[in-house]
């Protein structure tokens, strides 16, 4: 039980999926202007992180133990396909969330935050539950760093900025600074 | 052909969804204008910010990007020579999904060629190597050049693409081993007396390098438009007085 609420702290804060590893940049930097659009985009993507998750571990099990050199390829379409299907669940269910998340549903399969969660967790030989904590963690670290920097994007909007940092450069040293900030968390997992 | 020619077809290139690469314009180009336009111009890192992944990741020594600008480059001109060679044989609905396994199956071949000659890369640049397929900057190519093109011009365009990608990272690692580790591909540099920044090195330092690089690449841009609307104002005067 330690060990797993230890993997979900881990992912979320001390290890950051975006702020750490660069992972899930893309959206980092395309979603984040809005508080509210940042929290649906964080919603969405702790969902596909956990059916990856679980899909990841029945294929880990059941397939790929004989196929080994057929992972890459069989999680890629693992993801695109768990995509599709969330958007169609989507769609069924709620027209409305379906129309608020829009474009944004089909750019996860892209994101790498998703296939590195994967393969990170066949490296590491994660179980089930381990799994869906790690799931659970990285996807709350991504929602974390995309809520945080949308807030601070959302200042950034109202004050003078030198028409040279306007833009991505701006976004980039704010992420730098989250990123240092980040690194203190660091010493949580050396203190166990 | 028709298709493929028409001036003002504007393509959904981005798969990432940030502004800087929303649309990508399609023109009638000459075949040096293709290969050289990823180089600089449409930098796939600094201008389109695609692929921020890798480059942010692994370019803490100049050694790693450089290794991991190679495997982008050979993915990017491998993918792009199968997707131009079959577009006419790929429908149109499920041509994502398509562009995807081709390129999984090169990185799933860059990753065996990797680990069989050079091991220590390989172990240094980890699940990087993987997140290859996922790189939106080859798909971007895939799907705004190599599916409506002729091969020899998406080879060219992945060629100048690929180089511009590998030139960005070798920057990035560049500043970030010089300033983090104080030496250039392990040479050290300034003596035994230099105070490494070791930030640099670390994630943040990634972020910080790119950041303070568009900075700087952003002055320059703005100087040089200065530079050219001072010279317009002059020769307008100019005009006026010959008037």
């Amino acid at each position: 039980m330690e060990n797993v609420v230890w993997i979900f702290v881990s992912a979320m804060v001390v290890n950051n999926f975006t702020l750490f590893y660069f992972l899930g940049l893309c959206p980092f930097m395309g979603v984040s202007a809005r508080v509210s659009t940042a929290l649906r985009m964080g919603a969405a993507d702790i969902f596909v992180l956990v059916v990856t998750s679980v899909c990841t571990w029945i294929l880990n099990t059941f397939v790929l133990a004989y196929a080994p050199y057929l992972r890459l390829i069989s999680f890629i379409v693992v993801i695109a396909s768990v995509v599709q299907i969330v958007e169609m669940v989507i769609k069924k269910v709620s027209p409305r969330l379906f129309r608020e998340l829009g474009m944004f549903l089909p750019l996860i399969t892209t994101n790498c935050a998703i296939l590195y969660l994967a393969i990170f967790q066949t490296n590491r030989g994660y179980g089930f539950f381990e799994g869906l904590a790690f799931a659970v963690g990285a996807g709350a670290g991504l929602t974390l760093a995309l809520v945080l920097m949308a807030s601070i994007r959302q200042e950034t909007e109202f004050s003078s900025i030198p028409a040279v940092a306007r833009g991505a450069a701006l976004v980039f040293i704010i992420a730098g600074a989250l990123s240092l900030a980040f690194m203190g968390f660091a010493g949580l997992l050396s203190a166990t | 052909m028709k298709r493929q020619e028409s001036a003002e077809e504007v393509v959904r290139g981005s798969h990432c969804g940030h502004a800087g690469a929303s649309a990508i314009r399609i023109r009638r180009t000459t075949p040096g204008h293709d290969l050289l336009r990823g180089l600089w111009r449409e930098n796939p890192v600094f201008r389109q910010l695609l692929g921020l992944c890798p480059a942010l990741a692994v370019t803490n020594t100049v050694a790693n990007s450089l290794a991991m600008g190679t495997a982008t480059f050979s993915v990017l001109v491998g993918s792009s020579l199968l997707v131009s060679s079959f577009k006419r044989v790929i429908p149109e609905a499920i041509r994502l999904s398509t562009y995807i396994l081709i390129i999984a199956t090169w990185v799933t071949i860059a990753d065996m060629v990797m680990e069989a000659t050079v091991p220590q890369v390989h172990k240094a640049l980890g699940a990087f190597v993987y997140l290859i397929v996922v790189n939106c900057m080859i798909l971007s190519r895939q799907e705004a050049f190599a599916s409506r093109r002729p091969v020899g011009r998406s080879l060219l365009d992945a060629i100048g693409t690929g180089s511009g990608f590998i030139l960005a990272l070798f920057l990035m690692g560049a500043v970030r081993e010089v300033i983090g580790y104080g030496s250039f591909l392990g040479h050290g540099l300034f003596g035994a007396s230099y105070q490494p920044w070791t930030v640099m090195i670390l994630p943040p330092g990634g972020f910080l390098a790119i950041g303070f690089l568009l900075l700087a690449f952003g002055w320059i841009g703005l100087r040089r438009e200065a530079r050219r609307k001072a010279r317009e104002w002059s020769r307008l005067a100019v005009v006026k007085r010959a008037a």
